[in-house]
């Protein structure tokens, strides 16, 4: 019992760590997550193509080789990142492929009435998405990013191998230097990541209740 | 001088006569199937034409196209003189791009079969929305204008309300007031009653009866309501397989229809 409370404030700047890379690249990944989906389904095809291609390539790439990319690879391109900011972004741009597929679905998923009501009342192409099509997109979408960002979560780990000092990369730390702490430390890195997850979890949850209020249905 | 301004005065009739709608020789074809074969069907201002017909004969469709949802595959629709679907650069017809399309679609309004209206607005904003972001208006002229529609058609105490809140005769009610704030000079409707209760439709029928006698506005009205048809027209147009088969004033229509599709399709109405 006294290993694992050692253990804990040890590894709390850790925590500190991947809840801040887990923020960042959650926002980065929301960004990145709406200007995909709505590329996705824009009315130009080459925007589409565009889109379409770079969603495919980073959800069907590891998102370690990714990381590695950002970090090891760009530098011979001149692009040289912090491990902190390589991780925001290898984790945003992954990430923000899967949320921008959240994103589509769900503006696809507005009944194609809502569409032909702002038509009828002759809203512009952009004021139709923004005033009908994505406040109720966004509702739909709200259970999925939250899904997601549990995912964002539990990939933050792979961060620790470009030598950010994450929870992941403590608790490896203190294993390594005490190898009968291994125990304690995994089922604490276990019950830490756990408690990071849990609001997203419940959140989530909520939002799966709310989904379909506010929305037409087809 | 008087005999020129007379001149000009008589120059300028045709003008006058134009037909608000104009279809000439509009054709459209879903894949390999046509299901409108060269319409054509003239709407003069402020004139309320009821579609009436069998289960896909082309009624949706044939509005549907004046509401720019629906592209003709071929022949030209005009609104105003003005081509809907087609630019005119120099004597050519090139196809409208948005802007065109935008600023023509500015005299249609149309009220769907299914309401769809706005379900994270509420009924206020409903009807607010495009006068202030379309038509530019401040909140308080929308608001002003919405609130006097919403009172015409009876909901002035749902102001608050969700459409979710709403029975399907207020749902309709709101959405004909939507596009009504909305100043067109030409009004949809695509068989408006057929998805409410049958208790609820005449709350919607009066709505439109008191509008079509208020304003100035035409109509084109596809309906199964006969006697409604009857009653609001000025000129009743049935439609069999993509072709118009029969038109002329209500009376005629119902009293003395011609063709034997038209007068099967009545007796099928009346015996039902
Ligand atoms: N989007 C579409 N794709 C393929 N076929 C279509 C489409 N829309 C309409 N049609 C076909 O076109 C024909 C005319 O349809 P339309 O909806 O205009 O008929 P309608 O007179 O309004 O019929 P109803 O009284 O059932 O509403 C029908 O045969 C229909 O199946
Ligand atoms: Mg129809």
């Amino acid at each position: 019992m006294e290993a694992y409370i050692n253990i804990l404030p040890r590894l709390l700047p850790g925590a500190v760590i991947t809840v801040q890379v887990l923020l960042a690249s959650a926002a980065l990944a929301f960004v990145v997550a709406f200007v995909a989906g709505l590329g996705r389904v824009s009315k130009y095809s080459i925007v589409r193509k565009i889109t379409a291609v770079y969603v495919e390539l980073f959800r069907g790439t590891s998102l370690l080789v990714q990381l590695f990319w950002i970090y090891f690879a760009l530098p011979a391109f001149g692009i040289q990142f912090s491990p902190f900011l390589a991780g925001v972004v290898a984790l945003g741009l992954n990430y923000g492929a899967y949320a921008s597929e959240v994103v589509r679905g769900a503006i696809l998923a507005v009944p194609s009435g809502q569409t032909e009501a702002s038509i009828a009342l002759n809203m512009s192409n952009w004021q139709r998405m923004r005033l009908i099509i994505l406040p109720q997109a966004f509702r739909i979408m709200l259970p999925g990013f939250g899904n997601i960002s549990i995912e964002l979560l539990k990939g933050t780990s792979l961060v620790s191998l470009i030598t950010l000092t994450d929870l992941t990369y403590k608790g490896l730390i203190i294993q390594n230097t005490n190898l009968s702490y291994t125990m304690p430390v995994f089922v604490m890195l276990l019950v830490v990541y756990f408690i990071i997850a849990l609001p997203l979890i419940i959140l989530a949850k909520k939002l799966e209740k709310n989904a379909s209020r506010g929305v037409a249905k087809a | 001088m008087g005999m020129t301004e007379k001149q000009l005065k008589s120059s300028n009739k045709p003008d006058k006569e134009m037909p608000l709608v104009q279809y000439e020789n509009v054709t459209k074809k879903f894949g390999d199937v046509e299901v409108l074969k060269g319409l054509d069907l003239e709407i003069k201002q402020g004139e309320k034409v009821a579609l009436i017909g069998p289960s896909g004969s082309g009624k949706t469709t044939i509005i549907r196209m004046l509401m720019t949802l629906e592209k003709p595959s071929g022949g030209v629709i005009s609104l105003n003189g003005e081509p809907l679907w087609h630019k005119k650069i120099g004597d050519k017809l090139v196809p409208a791009d948005e802007k065109h399309l935008r600023k023509l679609r500015s005299d249609i309004g149309m009220v769907f079969q299914h309401f769809n209206l706005f379900p994270h607005m509420t009924i206020l904003r409903n009807v607010t929305e495009a006068p202030i972001h379309v038509l530019g208006l401040s909140k308080e002229e929308a608001n002003e204008r919405a609130v006097d529609m919403l009172n015409k058609v009876g909901l002035g105490d749902k102001l608050d309300a969700y459409p979710e809140q709403l029975s399907g005769g207020q749902k309709q009610r709101v959405a004909i007031a939507r596009a009504v704030v909305m100043h067109p000079k030409v009004m949809l409707f695509d068989e408006v009653t057929s998805a409410l209760d049958p208790e609820l439709v005449g709350e919607v029928l009066q709505v439109i009866r008191d509008l079509a006698k208020e304003t100035d506005m035409a109509m084109i009205l596809v309906t199964h309501e006969m006697d409604f048809a009857r009653d609001i027209a000025d000129r009743v147009v049935f439609l069999h397989n993509g072709q118009i088969e029969e038109e002329g004033h209500p009376e005629d229509i119902f009293e003395t229809p011609e063709s034997e599709r038209l007068q099967g399709f009545l007796s099928r109405f009346l015996n039902t």
